[in-house]
This record gives C-alpha cells, sequence and structure tokens, in this order.
C-alpha cells in the first residue's frame, strides 16, 4: 500500500443505469459522475463543484438521493442508479414532475435542472418513509410520512444550488407532485 | 400555454412554455463539455502560485510518465497566437506572470482524471517580483480613468461641493460592496476541434458570434473556417459575455495534440479567470432641503482593477439618472493592482451603485423624517439629470406606489427597532431600480416554407432567458401567424451574426432583426401568388445603422423593490421574509420567462445582500472564497416567497417590440432594500455588504 492513489488501477464492476446492465473497467479515481458523462455519455447529470457543494450531480442509488460526484465508482459494484434520464422510466411521458417543472418554468438555463429533480424524488420518498429534517417540529410524530409545506421542501432541497434563482417555481412544482 | 399559440397576433406577451424545456428537464440538453466526440481527450490548467513575477521552468517530465498523459503545453512551446484585443486571452504567449491563477502549463490526458494528476505534477519554478494586491480608497496609483462604463469617467454640473456644504440637511456616508463572483451553476468550458484548418468550438458562452471572430484573429484563419456552437450555456451573468481562456487553451491543446479536447474549469478555478465583480467603496453626500428636495448629489466611487486591463466598476453612472439634484457630481476612481481582472457581473455598475445610492437616500429619508417612497416622488427630475435628455418612458413613481400597494406599506410605522417577535427584530425596507436601455446591431434571416411553416434564423444564445422562445413569439407576430408555426434556430455561428446575450440587450437586438426580416418576409409573402418554391421564400435583416443610431431620448428601465427581513438578535442571523418588485420596463414579451428573469434577479440580490462576499487577499493575491462552500449563493431555505409585478408601458421610442431589457434590474436595488428593511428593523445602518451574522451581532452588541 502506498499513501498515494496509484495511477492507471482499475477494476471491473457492474451497475444497472436506468434500468440496463453496464459491466465496465473502472479507474479507481474515477467517480460516479464521469462515469455516467464519460463512458456511458449519460450527460444529463451535471458537473457543477465536483466537490459535493452544488448538488447538480443528483442522482438516486439504490434509490436514495447521492451526490454522484463524491461516490468513487469502483465501490459502487452491484448498485442501481437512476438518472434524470432515466425518471421517466421507459415511456415517452416524462415523470410527473419533470412536466411540472415544465408548467411551473422551474429553471432557467436547466444546468442544476437534472440535480434538482433526481434530488426532489428522493426527497419526496425521504419525506414519505418518516425522516424529520432540520425544520420538522418535536411534536411530529416520528414514523409515518412527514407533511411537507415549503418551508420543508426548501430545508430538504437546500444541497441544490440554482443560480438563476429558480428556487421559488421549484418549489411550487414540487408542490404539485405532493 | 396552448390557448395562445394557435392564434395570429396574440404572440407578443403570452406566456408562452420555453422550447427546449423538455431537452432540460430530461438530461437530453447538451452543454459545452458533452460534446463526447470521437478520441476526446481533456485538458486541465495548471495556475499560477504567485502573484506576480516570470515563469523560469517549467518541467513536464513527471507529468508525461504519467499513464494517458498526452501532451504538458508550456509557455515556451504553446502555438503562438496573434495578439489578443483583450488581454487576459494571451494565455501561454510568455513567461509573465500578471496574478496569482493566471494559466501557466496546461495538461492534456486521455480522461478528466488523467489530466488533473498530470497537472498536479507539473513543477514550475518562478522567479517571484513584490505585488500588490491590497486595495484601499487612497491607494496612491489610483487615478481617474477616462471612461466608465462607456461613459465619461466623471460628470459635474453646478457646485457640488458648495452646495453640499451649504445644505440644510446633510447625508456624508460611505458604502462597501465586496467582490462578487458570477458562478453560473455551469462552469465555463469549451470543446475544440480542428479538421485540417478549420476548428469547431462548443463553448459556453453568451456571445458566439464574438467567440468566432476572435478565434479566427488568433488563430490567424479567416471567420468562415471557425464553427461555434452554443447551444445551451449554463448561465453566464456577465461572466461569459466575451471569451474566456478556455476556449483558447481548449482550441490550441486540440491543435497541439490533433484530438478533440475538452477544458472544462474547476468551479475553484473560476473566480481568478473569468471575470469578477470589482469591490467599490462608494462615498455619497447628499444635500437637501428641509423639503427633501435634493440640492446636492456627489457619488463618488473606487475600485481595484487588474494590471491586464483597465476595467472600471461603473458604480457612479446611476446617479446621472435618478434624481434631481441641479449640484451634481458622479466620478469613478480605479486602481490597478496585481490582481485577476474584474469584469461584468449581472448590471454592472448598476447592482452596486443603486446598493450604495438607494441606501444613503433611504438614510436622508430617516434624518428629513420623510417616507422613503415620498422623498423618491419629490425628487423625479423633468429630464436625465447626466445629459439633459427627456425620459423616453419613466415610471419609477409609479412603480413605487403599485409595489407599496401590494406590500401594504402605507400601515409601516417608520419608528426604527422597535418590532418584536420573541428574539427577532422586524423590518421592512424599500429602494428604486433602474437599468439603461441598450441595443446592438444584429442581422436575422427568415424563411417561409412550402408546408406553411417558418424557420427563424439568428445566431442568438440561450443563457436561460429562453431565446429561443421569445424569437419565436416576435417572429409570429410580425409574420401574423400562430406561434406554433415558426421555429427558431439559434447558438450557432453559421446562423446569421447576432451580438451577445449582455446588457439586458439580447431580446432587443436579435428581436429587432427578426422583426424586420419577418415583417419583409409578410409582405413578400403578401405579393407572392401561387405555391411557395420548394426551398420556400427567405429573407435578411440588418438591424446595423438603426439598433446602434444615436437617440434623442434617454432610454431606462424602471423598478422598485420591497423587502421584509426579522433579524435574530441572539445569532445575529437575518432572515428575507418576502421580497418585491414592480417594474415599468417597457413591453414584457414573455410574461412566464419575465417572471422568472424578474424574481431570478432579485434572488442573486438577496445573495448580494445577505451571503454572497469574497475577499481580494492582499497576501496572496486572489480569492480564498473559491468554492462555493466558501462563497455562499443563496439556497432554497434562504429564499422566502418572491414576487414580481409589472406596469404596461407603452414606449414608442425603444424597437419595434416597444420592449427594455429585463435581465438585469432585478439585481438592482435589492440589496439596498434589504439593507434599508435590516435599518428599520434594528435601527443600526450598517453599510457593508454583505449583512452576515458576524456583522450584524457586533452591531448590536455594540449598541446595547
Ligand atoms: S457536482 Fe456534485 S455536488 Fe456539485
Ligand atoms: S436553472 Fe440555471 S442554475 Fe438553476
Amino acid at each position: 500500500m502506498t499513501s498515494e492513489p496509484r495511477p492507471g488501477h482499475h477494476s471491473e464492476i457492474t451497475l444497472r443505469v436506468n434500468g440496463k446492465p453496464h459491466t465496465l473497467r473502472v479507474d479507481h479515481r474515477r467517480v460516479l459522475l464521469d462515469l455516467l458523462r464519460e463512458d456511458l455519455d449519460l450527460t444529463g447529470s451535471k458537473k457543477g463543484c465536483d466537490h459535493g457543494q452544488c448538488g447538480a450531480c443528483t442522482v438516486l442509488v439504490d434509490g436514495r438521493r447521492l451526490n454522484s460526484c463524491l461516490l468513487l465508482a469502483v465501490t459502487l459494484d452491484g448498485s442501481e442508479i437512476t438518472t434524470v434520464e432515466g425518471l421517466g422510466g421507459d415511456g415517452e411521458e416524462p415523470h410527473p414532475l419533470q412536466r411540472a417543472f415544465l408548467d411551473r418554468d422551474a429553471f432557467q438555463c436547466g444546468y442544476c435542472t437534472p440535480g434538482q429533480l433526481c434530488s426532489a424524488v428522493g426527497m419526496l420518498a425521504e419525506a414519505a418513509a418518516g425522516h424529520p429534517s432540520h425544520v420538522t417540529g418535536p411534536e411530529t410524530p416520528a414514523g409515518p410520512p412527514v407533511p411537507l409545506d415549503r418551508t420543508e421542501i426548501r430545508e430538504r432541497m437546500s444541497g441544490n444550488l440554482c443560480r438563476c434563482g429558480a428556487y421559488p417555481r421549484i418549489v411550487d412544482a414540487i408542490e404539485d407532485v405532493i | 400555454m396552448t390557448g395562445t399559440t394557435g392564434t395570429t397576433g396574440a404572440a407578443l406577451g403570452a406566456p408562452a412554455e420555453r422550447r427546449e424545456g423538455r431537452q432540460k428537464v430530461t438530461g437530453a440538453a447538451r452543454y459545452a463539455a458533452e460534446y463526447t466526440l470521437p478520441g476526446r481527450a481533456h485538458a486541465w490548467p495548471v495556475p499560477a502560485a504567485v502573484a506576480r513575477g516570470r515563469v523560469t521552468a517549467v518541467d513536464t517530465a513527471a507529468a508525461l510518465a504519467l499513464p494517458g498523459v498526452l501532451a504538458v503545453l508550456t509557455p515556451e512551446d504553446a502555438p503562438r497566437l496573434a495578439d489578443p484585443e483583450d488581454a487576459t486571452l494571451a494565455v501561454l504567449q510568455g513567461p509573465g506572470v500578471p496574478h496569482r491563477g493566471w494559466c501557466v502549463a496546461l495538461a492534456v490526458a486521455e480522461t478528466p482524471e488523467a489530466a488533473r494528476a498530470a497537472a498536479r505534477a507539473v513543477r514550475v519554478t518562478y522567479d517571484t517580483a513584490p505585488h500588490d494586491a491590497a486595495f484601499t480608497e487612497h491607494h496612491r496609483d489610483g487615478y481617474a480613468p477616462q471612461e466608465a462604463g462607456g461613459q465619461p469617467g466623471r460628470v459635474e454640473h453646478g457646485d457640488p461641493r458648495a452646495a453640499f456644504a451649504g445644505a440644510d440637511v446633510r447625508v456624508d456616508v460611505t458604502y462597501r460592496v465586496p467582490p462578487l463572483h458570477n458562478h453560473p451553476m455551469e462552469p465555463h468550458a469549451s470543446t475544440a476541434h480542428w479538421d485540417g484548418d478549420r476548428l469547431t468550438v462548443y463553448t459556453s458562452s453568451q456571445g458566439g458570434t464574438t467567440v468566432r471572430s476572435t478565434l479566427a484573429q488568433l488563430f490567424r484563419l479567416p471567420e468562415e473556417h471557425v464553427t461555434v456552437v452554443a447551444e445551451h450555456v449554463g448561465g453566464g451573468f456577465g461572466s461569459k459575455g466575451t471569451p474566456r481562456p478556455d476556449v483558447v487553451l481548449a482550441a490550441m491543446a486540440a491543435r497541439h495534440t490533433g484530438r478533440p479536447v475538452t477544458l472544462a474549469y474547476a468551479r475553484r478555478h473560476l473566480p481568478t479567470v473569468v471575470g469578477h465583480r470589482a469591490p467599490t467603496v462608494q462615498r455619497l453626500r447628499l444635500g437637501a432641503g428641509h423639503d427633501g428636495r435634493l440640492t446636492a448629489l456627489l457619488h463618488e466611487t473606487t475600485s481595484p482593477t487588474s494590471r491586464v486591463k483597465e476595467f472600471v466598476e461603473y458604480a457612479a453612472v446611476v446617479s446621472r439618472v435618478m434624481y434631481a439634484a441641479p449640484n451634481l457630481l458622479s466620478a469613478h476612481r480605479v486602481v490597478p493592482l496585481d490582481v485577476p481582472t474584474p469584469s461584468w457581473m449581472r448590471a454592472p455598475g448598476e447592482a452596486p451603485g443603486m446598493y450604495a445610492l438607494e441606501s444613503a437616500l433611504d438614510e436622508l429619508a430617516d434624518v428629513l423624517g420623510l417616507d422613503p417612497v415620498e422623498l423618491r416622488a419629490r425628487n423625479e427630475p423633468a429630464e436625465e439629470p447626466g445629459s439633459g435628455k427627456p425620459f423616453s418612458s419613466r415610471h419609477v413613481v409609479d412603480c413605487l406606489r403599485e409595489g407599496a400597494r401590494r406590500f401594504g406599506w402605507e400601515d409601516r410605522d417608520p419608528r426604527p427597532g422597535v418590532r418584536r417577535e420573541g428574539s427577532w427584530l422586524l423590518g421592512t425596507g424599500v429602494a428604486a431600480a433602474t437599468y439603461p436601455v441598450q441595443a446592438a446591431p444584429s442581422t436575422a434571416g427568415a424563411q417561409a416554407l412550402p408546408d406553411g411553416t417558418f424557420v427563424v434564423r439568428i445566431n442568438a444564445a440561450d443563457i436561460g432567458t429562453g431565446a429561443r422562445t421569445v424569437l419565436a413569439q416576435v417572429a409570429a407576430d410580425a409574420l401574423g401567424v400562430p406561434l406554433d408555426r415558426v421555429r427558431t434556430e439559434v447558438g450557432r455561428s453559421d446562423l446569421p451574426p447576432a451580438p451577445l446575450a449582455g446588457g439586458s440587450s439580447g431580446t432587443a437586438s436579435w428581436g429587432w432583426a427578426v422583426h424586420e426580416a419577418c415583417a419583409e418576409l409578410a409582405s413578400r409573402l403578401a405579393a407572392h401568388t401561387g405555391p411557395l418554391p420548394a426551398e420556400g421564400i427567405e429573407t435578411r435583416a440588418d438591424t446595423t445603422g438603426k439598433a446602434d443610431a444615436d437617440s434623442p431620448w434617454a432610454r431606462h428601465a424602471f423598478g422598485a423593490h420591497f423587502a421584509e427581513v426579522a433579524v435574530d438578535t441572539v445569532t445575529g442571523e437575518i432572515r428575507a421574509r418576502r421580497l418585491l418588485g414592480v417594474y415599468a420596463a417597457g413591453r414584457i414579451l414573455n410574461a412566464r420567462t419575465a417572471r422568472s428573469q424578474f424574481t431570478g434577479a432579485m434572488i442573486m440580490g438577496l445573495g448580494m445582500a445577505l451571503t454572497e462576499g469574497s475577499t481580494l487577499d492582499p497576501a496572496f493575491g486572489d480569492f480564498p472564497e473559491a468554492d462555493l462552500a466558501s462563497y455562499h449563493v443563496p439556497v432554497h431555505a434562504d429564499v422566502p416567497d418572491v414576487e414580481a409585478h409589472w406596469i404596461d408601458e407603452d414606449d414608442p421610442h425603444l424597437n419595434p417590440m416597444g420592449s427594455k431589457g429585463i435581465g438585469e434590474i432585478g439585481i438592482v436595488g435589492t440589496a439596498a432594500a434589504v439593507g434599508n428593511a435590516v435599518h428599520h428593523a434594528t435601527g443600526i445602518r450598517f453599510r457593508e455588504l454583505p449583512l452576515t451574522p458576524d456583522r450584524i451581532l457586533a452591531g448590536l452588541l455594540s449598541e446595547s
């Protein structure tokens, strides 16, 4: 073992991405975000900071929302990944949240949008599973789904930056699908 | 909205949905770094680690020995460029280091990981020279620039100093705005490839036409050998208004390696290489009679620039537009330092300038015991104070009054520091807004096809404004056809050349040319009999001489911002509870996308007020707050419900659509409205942004 990562070191992993299996030899330095963008040409997941600070790269890993720029691909063997390209499933119709983003004009440049969408899908599942947030009141019972008002949505979506300032419209869109 | 797309003559103003929306929400929209061309390589810059000096050696051996590394370009061996007009683009052309972060080498490798590792392995040695990166208002190298934002650096009317000295009521205050970073969510990126002596770049730019002419000049190519594609741009806010080093470096690396190359700047690289809002120190002196009428207005601002080129943050220009003061001074000073080059950031000049002016006006209202809306109404000028020209339209007081009505301003108790809610103090504030009407010459093409549809072609950039959509609306009405029969093509340099998306001028400039091309097409079609030929009928318009003609009118958009804040007396935290804006910006061409631009800019103004702040570090010569964990742009939890409204304005002196720019005015004055609300809440004037808890708490403690 050396303390520096060994450049050029690779391993084989298998992932399911948007329902399709992929077996790849990955550079140990490669993060999931670059695997999606470079190896699979799934460029819907965006790189805003490569540093866990903006949320543009948010995808669902085994149903949980995670910053794909912070996940070394080699650690994800056997995982099930959903990206913005897979949110709508196989059908022609977009996911209801994608439709709500269009209806509410919940974006401008669109660069944060895939991350906002994946994050919101993950967030709704967390709330449905009863996970509290920083603004969940102590009187809220543990266990049942947490009701989401605008304050809860804002708090839970705060890892996803939008420099165009589409925030109020994003909250509108999320409320539309609750 | 489907109800409007099938109707003739009703497209302008309708809330039409973004045409590229579906692509953006499904991930299909491709941005500059996402053109995965076969054989594509990746470049990673090596930023200078010193603030001033010369590169004496670049040792590339260790980098080149790493697997997957294709090349390391250095100032010694990089391709030689023609001298650029913009000196920030003269990258790898010599050993000089004008500021920390300047590109001193470029690693190119098969993968982004390998390129980054290679850049780290490059050993650069420097001959370091003493540097000066300490910005102070009275720096001895400061000078008065000839120009500020294309206007005279200094305007003086009457005898402002004497009038101020003799005024009944005086306010003499200094406001400070720190360096600010644009930080569009898509970092600047370019993908370049050569096919013989033809260059194609996919780049994240607000203006592909200028990128093309710049690359042609630098690489000594005929313009028609350069193709620039910017289909989707992940925000810019001014920092992508001119070509940046990424596009030059990517083209150099692609030429050097014979491979397509992508250079996507890391977030941390951006602050030193893509421009930033220069900090300003602004002294405002307001002299008034007891009736609140201004007798003297002196607005003096100082900001740093780099030694690479002069950029003046033209913050004092707003004082030539806003208020009637017979004795006026509006003047700029600039201090060249060994620092990164500042540039445009959303409403350069106006945003910091109106923060200071509108805050000072609030202070004057306080001293006079006059309502701040009323004070502004009393100082309405009959013509533009700086130029003496009549206004083409000016409804700032209407915006203030309409905003006051919607916000519930009339019930406001003017006394500061008296509204408590537990440990919170509450307050409300107001500020006016202004932004100039600008337009540049553009060309555009329009084509009628035999199937009854139409295509509009123009090298406009859609940076999130919805350019495709609004231009289709302009075209539909000029042609007198339903909106869904018009297709727009933008974002490619093989389309008719067009100016940049900047200065809130994009829609005016492009729309003007689109309108003309379509109006001519409509008259050609009216004269045409029988079916159309297979290739249809095409027209082309060029607005040179019209869009840039001198106007006898002073043309500006105006607005008003209202804010409600709560200040936590325990932690010093400020929470914005409400933001409301009312605008008079000519005809609003798309109600849906316009609202998003207004509120989006207000949110950036909220960031300017409360969270965004950077520091020019005198020791290192760059910004410690280089990433999004240390430079705080507003997040969901910071942003309350934000309302934007507008007043219908019918101004015949603008352009064929009757529109004024809307992309920037939302940030102008927002920070002042928030700051004035903080004063109303706490009774304390904080005169330096951002209003972070450490400052607020220190202020609250020293008061009590
Ligand atoms: S790119 Fe992953 S959090 Fe910013
Ligand atoms: S839409 Fe541009 S960053 Fe969110």
